[in-house]
């Protein structure tokens, strides 16, 4: 009974969180800078790994499904295949659980160390809302990042199965990329940022709850670290499904 | 209305089970600065986390610059907090902007021209006698140097209300010394009204027995009270238990025969 309460404050807290740093978007100061840097460092931050598991991904999904197509004689169907895991489940997952290990982590340790070292009150006492000054700028960074590194994660990804049909597969490059190309239709493609968005909701939401609610020094800071990877990662996994329920409900497909 | 800056009426809040204040009732005037004496843990802190909103109390009023701000909402409460300066025990500087950025950054958050920051900021830490750290990060500064840019960051902006927390601990004799001083000037030269958290009985001292004045020259000197002079604009206050224990002028606390504040200020 406890835990149900607790969850429900907890779904109540985070609420408030995104209310506060959403209202009044265009009262000064308006941290556009801050929305910059932030952009930046989970962008730009994040992107290295993303391409590189974005890469291996795709090379891997071909690499194994090309095996089984080969048994149906439906070789030429990798690029399909391929494409349509990426666009549906493993670019927006995959990547949005490595923004969580990633950003979601450090925007939690950073505000859970500015609390514990009275920095959040400091910044209160000095007459500026936290919720504007740090929560707002993470969130809208996460927004727009989670989206535009998934495309990144989807682009490479087709190009490592791509390498691998042509060199381990002897698959021709056209019939590769004629077939991934069939896997791009609408409903797909937002799907695909249905999924980000309310991702990179879930980390920025987690990662700034878990940071502002830290107790307890710098232990603290360490579980709150912890737990925003944790929880982040559950949310995307478990609300994965439902928004895949979702989208084929509404695109016709289930 | 109330005739005082800050009042406390029958204020009581608990962490947890754990009673810090349990009804506490004072009040400062304007232009007075009241030293808030107590054993470590009794809740000073928390006062003046009380006083500028940073907590709420369970029960009671809590009465700044004539609003009840007992209630206030967190938009409301920033509004506020634009004419308090806020001094913290360890300092709270952002480690991630530099000492510049520390001390200017009220008026970067208003919007001051970039130049109007500079000397702004430049003039606190000559007061301060920080000037030369200016681009330093707060990482690389000493303990005492990160308080005084605590100190300076908070005075920019010229707040009516200040509040000191523990401005001189651990500090060399000669800063605190300086830090007292300011705090007398700020007190008669601006009329600034304040809480002073101390452990230092030697900066009560100094606080209630001189006073600033500018002198035929225009120079401002620190001069001190005559003797048995009435009116001290610095008054006392000590928590133990939770409550308010005594509550004066100082006289009051030097006569005192309770053991307790006997030790507290080492006249035994
Ligand atoms: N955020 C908090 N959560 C739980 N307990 C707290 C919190 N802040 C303070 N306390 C408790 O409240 C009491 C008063 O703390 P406070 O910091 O006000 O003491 P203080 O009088 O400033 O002490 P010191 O002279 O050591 O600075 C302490 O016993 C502390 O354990
Ligand atoms: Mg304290």
């Amino acid at each position: 009974m406890n835990f149900f309460l607790d969850l429900l404050i907890e779904l109540q807290e985070s609420a408030l969180l995104v209310w506060r740093a959403v209202r009044h978007p265009f009262r000064r100061p308006v941290y556009w800078r801050e929305t910059v840097t932030q952009m930046d460092s989970i962008g730009f931050g994040t992107l290295p790994i993303v391409l590189l598991a974005g890469f291996f991904i795709g090379a891997v999904l071909a690499l194994q499904t090309a095996g089984t197509l080969r048994s149906f004689g439906a070789q030429n169907y990798t690029g399909r295949l391929v494409a349509t895991s990426l666009l549906r489940e493993l670019g927006p997952v995959l990547t949005c659980i490595l923004l969580a290990g990633r950003a979601g982590s450090g925007i939690a340790a950073e505000l859970g160390a500015m609390c514990v070292s009275e920095q959040v009150d400091a910044m209160r006492a000095l007459g500026t809302d936290p919720f504007r000054k740090l929560v707002r700028p993470r969130l809208l960074a996460l927004l727009t990042m989670a989206p535009i590194l998934t495309v990144f994660a989807n682009v490479v990804g087709i190009i490592g199965g791509l390498i691998v049909s042509i060199t381990l597969l002897q698959i021709p490059s056209s019939v590769y990329l004629s077939s991934a190309r069939e896997a791009l239709n609408y409903d797909d493609i937002w799907g695909t940022f249905l999924k980000t968005g309310v991702f990179g909701l879930i980390v920025a939401v987690v990662g700034c709850r878990c940071g502002l609610r830290t107790r307890g020094g710098t232990v603290g800071v360490g579980h709150s670290t912890t737990t925003s990877v944790v929880v982040s990662i559950v949310l995307i996994l478990v609300s994965d499904f439902f928004l895949t329920r979702l989208i084929l409900t509404l695109s016709g497909t289930a | 209305m109330s005739e005082y800056a800050i009042e406390f009426q029958d204020v009581h809040l608990a962490f947890g089970a754990q009673k810090v204040l349990d009804g506490v009732s004072f009040g400062v005037y304007p232009g007075e600065t009241k030293i808030l004496m107590g054993g470590s843990g009794t809740g000073k802190s928390t006062v003046l986390k009380l006083v500028l909103g940073l907590l709420k109390p369970d029960s009671g009023r809590i009465i700044v610059d004539n609003e009840d701000i007992t209630d206030f909402s967190e938009s409301q409460l920033i509004a506020r907090r634009q004419k308090i300066g806020m001094i913290f025990q360890e300092g709270a500087l952002f480690d991630s902007l530099s000492v510049y950025e520390n001390v200017g950054y009220r008026l970067f958050e208003q919007g001051a021209e970039e130049e109007e920051i500079e000397e702004a900021v430049r003039r606190m830490l000559r007061f301060v006698n920080l000037e030369d750290a200016i681009n330093k990060m707060p990482a690389e500064l000493s303990g005492g140097m990160r308080r005084r840019v605590g100190i300076a960051r908070a005075l920019v902006g010229n707040p009516k209300i200040i509040l000191y927390d523990e401005p001189t601990a651990g500090l060399d004799p000669p800063t605190a010394r300086a830090i007292c001083e300011l705090a007398i000037k700020l007190r008669d030269l601006e009329g600034v009204s304040s809480l002073f958290v101390t452990h230092r009985i030697q900066d009560a001292v100094t606080l209630a027995d001189y006073h600033a004045t500018i002198g035929d020259d225009g120079e401002v000197a620190i001069v001190k009270n005559p003797r048995g002079g009435t009116g001290s604009s610095t008054k006392f206050v000590m928590l133990r238990h939770g409550k308010v224990m005594l509550e004066g002028e100082a006289d009051v606390f030097w006569n005192s025969s309770d053991p307790y504040i006997r030790t507290f200020l080492e006249l035994d």
